[in-house]
């Protein structure tokens, strides 16, 4: 089986800095994958070059078959992923809820003039949009907010918001930018079962970046170590966790 | 304080949350409906010229409010529109073609004009386009052999179905005409505003990255606003031309631009209301002044500069003081009114946000 997410012999420089060197890697379709590595080793980068805000220097990223390559930063969404930001990036001058229809927006099939009048049509999407959303507030328990602006929310809650915004565009490829950074322990529980459930239930790839060792243990399938842009071990966490030359990149020589 | 107690999606979807506010509002449309009856024909004037502010204001608001770009070239939009109608009037076409027309020129040439300029953000952007608005005004003068340069031009006679509508000989007719623009043109807004793309707009004014991995293209976003704000604009440009009557190439000056952009700042950036609430500071200012230099027995005095002085003293207090603009102060007073006794000192501070992505690219 042809895995959904291949990159291959990727290269990004920026002036000298090369941030991320030669790296390849593939995740299988319904598997939870991790990148892990000290700060500076490219992980969020990575992330980037997925999106297509940043352009490699050399090599090629695919999914599901089709060159990444050849799409701009906002056509990537159409291909079914969906991302969240290691440092939170919702519309703070929006409802939770608007948010959450947001990530609807690649399900958008009406028109301006359509929308202008509010027109049948629009109404008829606009209900399919929200039956989709409140599954999701649903899954993330979110009840309690759905109304409340972005900007009053506390920073435990709006993790989860961007987790669900992403998950309302129907993805089949989530990318989690450090989904339990800055969190509490309870918090980072629930996020360990919603990870798990986001696999289970909704049979969603996820490819995430985390720091926490004990997260990415519980649900991760695999795990990738950089380290300054290069692979340094790929496989199950315990291997990885096991691996000298990841005990060396953080720790130093010597500790193990 | 109402609690919604929602049971379909349409709830949410409506243009009303519930029946309490769409009789408020009905109302509100029944009295300025009632108008021309119950108010002298200088004050009706007046309340038109809010009207006209405020459609013009609501299509900067698209714009500064929902999407988050600043624009001073807005003067030339409403210059575009209101020459564009009057010259495709004098070519024979009846208003209610003209009219419509000049709304959608404008909204072409607007779209074609930020295909360049969206490229620039914040105050970069309100700089580039105060060139819009200097250019206006020469462009009207170099093209004097279709709008009469410096000499203007006259408004003409609208006729609808028979009926003649004129601002000074008919001022109710107008003044209706005028107020069932406003409300097609805030149901308009309001529509946009609970579809998607008043959604893509939002998302662009807050976070570009986030709105390009959910698939919003930024570029294209953002010229559509342009393009439905010069729109909105220009029909409010036509409307401006048709009250004062006559109008040449110095009527929409920079400064015009300048009182559109602090009027919706005043009224409350991105919401609807905040657009009217501006519109009526702006129109009754003057007014208030002479209003006031009588008062004091200053009348036949004139003090240059008191106005745009007098303007410049209200935008600096609202934004030191309230920079969610009279409509925020009016929610605040209302949601007090709503908990009392609950209402909290501290329940309007502003929360701290947290740190953004730093820039790609």
């Amino acid at each position: 089986m042809k895995p959904l997410l291949e990159i291959a012999n990727a290269t990004l420089k920026f002036g000298g800095v090369v941030a991320v060197n030669d790296l390849s890697f593939s995740v299988e379709e319904g598997e939870v994958y991790a990148i892990v590595g000290p700060n500076g080793a490219g992980k969020s980068t990575v992330f980037n070059l997925i999106s297509r805000f940043y352009q490699p220097y050399e090599g090629s990223i695919s999914f599901d078959g089709q060159n990444l390559l050849d799409r701009k930063a906002d056509a990537v969404a159409d291909l079914g992923i969906a991302r969240t930001f290691q440092n939170i990036e919702l519309f703070e001058h929006a409802t939770v809820l608007q948010n959450l229809l947001v990530g609807r927006h690649r399900h958008r099939r009406t028109t301006l003039v359509e929308e202008m009048v509010f027109a049948p049509r629009v109404r008829r999407e606009e209900r399919k949009h929200r039956e989709a959303v409140e599954e999701v507030i649903d899954f993330l328990d979110l009840q309690p907010y759905r109304d409340k602006m972005i900007a009053g929310l506390p920073y435990g809650v709006r993790k989860v918001v961007e987790l669900g915004r992403a998950l309302a565009s129907g993805p089949r490829l989530l990318l989690l930018d450090e989904p339990a950074s800055g969190l509490s322990v309870e918090e980072t529980q629930d996020m360990r079962w919603w990870i798990d459930d986001i696999r289970k239930q909704m049979g969603i790839t996820v490819l995430m970046v985390e720091h926490d060792m004990g997260l990415v243990s519980g649900v991760c399938d695999r795990v990738l170590a950089l380290a300054d842009g290069a692979k340094l071990a790929e496989g199950t966490p315990a291997q990885v966790q096991a691996d000298p030359a990841v005990i060396e990149a953080y720790l130093g020589a010597g500790a193990a | 304080m109402r609690i919604h107690f929602k049971t379909s999606y349409d709830h949410d979807i409506r243009l009303f949350p519930d029946w309490w506010s769409f009789l408020v509002y009905a109302a509100l449309v029944a009295v300025a409906v009632a108008l021309p009856w119950i108010m002298d024909d200088f004050y009706l004037g007046e309340v038109t010229n809010v009207l006209i502010w405020a459609i013009a204001g609501l299509g900067l608001m698209l714009l500064t409010g929902q999407t988050g770009q600043a624009s001073l070239g807005h003067a030339a939009f409403l210059a575009l529109g209101c020459y564009s109608c009057v010259i495709f009037m004098e070519q024979g076409l009846p208003f209610l073609i003209a009219f419509p027309l000049s709304g959608i020129l404008t909204g072409i040439v607007g779209t074609l004009i930020a295909i360049p300029a969206i490229r620039m953000h914040g105050i970069y952007l309100a700089i580039a386009t105060i060139a819009l608005s200097i250019l206006a005004d020469d462009v009207i003068v170099l093209m004097a052999p279709i709008t009469d340069g410096v000499s203007g031009k006259f408004a003409p006679m609208i006729t609808i179905f028979g009926i003649e509508i004129e601002r000074w000989t008919t001022p109710d007719r107008f003044y209706w005409l005028v107020l069932a623009i406003t409300i097609l043109c805030t149901l308009a807004y309001r529509n946009i505003l609970r579809s998607p793309l008043g959604r893509a707009f939002a998302a662009v004014r807050d976070s570009e990255v986030s709105a390009t991995a959910m698939g919003i293209h930024i570029a294209r976003t953002k010229a559509m606003a342009f393009g439905i704000s010069c729109a909105i604009t220009g029909l409010g440009g036509a409307l401006m031309g048709f009250y004062a009557g006559a109008f040449n190439n110095e009527t929409f000056s920079l400064v015009i631009s300048i009182t559109l952009l602090m009027m919706i700042v005043i009224g409350g950036l991105g919401s609807i209301h905040g657009a009217f609430f501006g519109a009526v500071v702006v129109a009754f200012l003057p007014q208030a002044l002479s209003m006031g230099k009588d008062l004091i027995g200053g009348g036949s005095v004139a003090i240059p500069g008191l106005e745009t002085g007098v303007f410049g003293a209200i935008l600096i207090l609202f934004i030191l003081f309230e920079p969610m603009g009279i409509y925020g102060r009016w929610m605040k007073i209302r949601i007090w009114f709503e908990l009392f006794p609950f209402a909290r000192k501290d329940m309007f501070k502003r929360q701290k946000s947290y740190l953004k992505t730093e820039r790609l690219r």
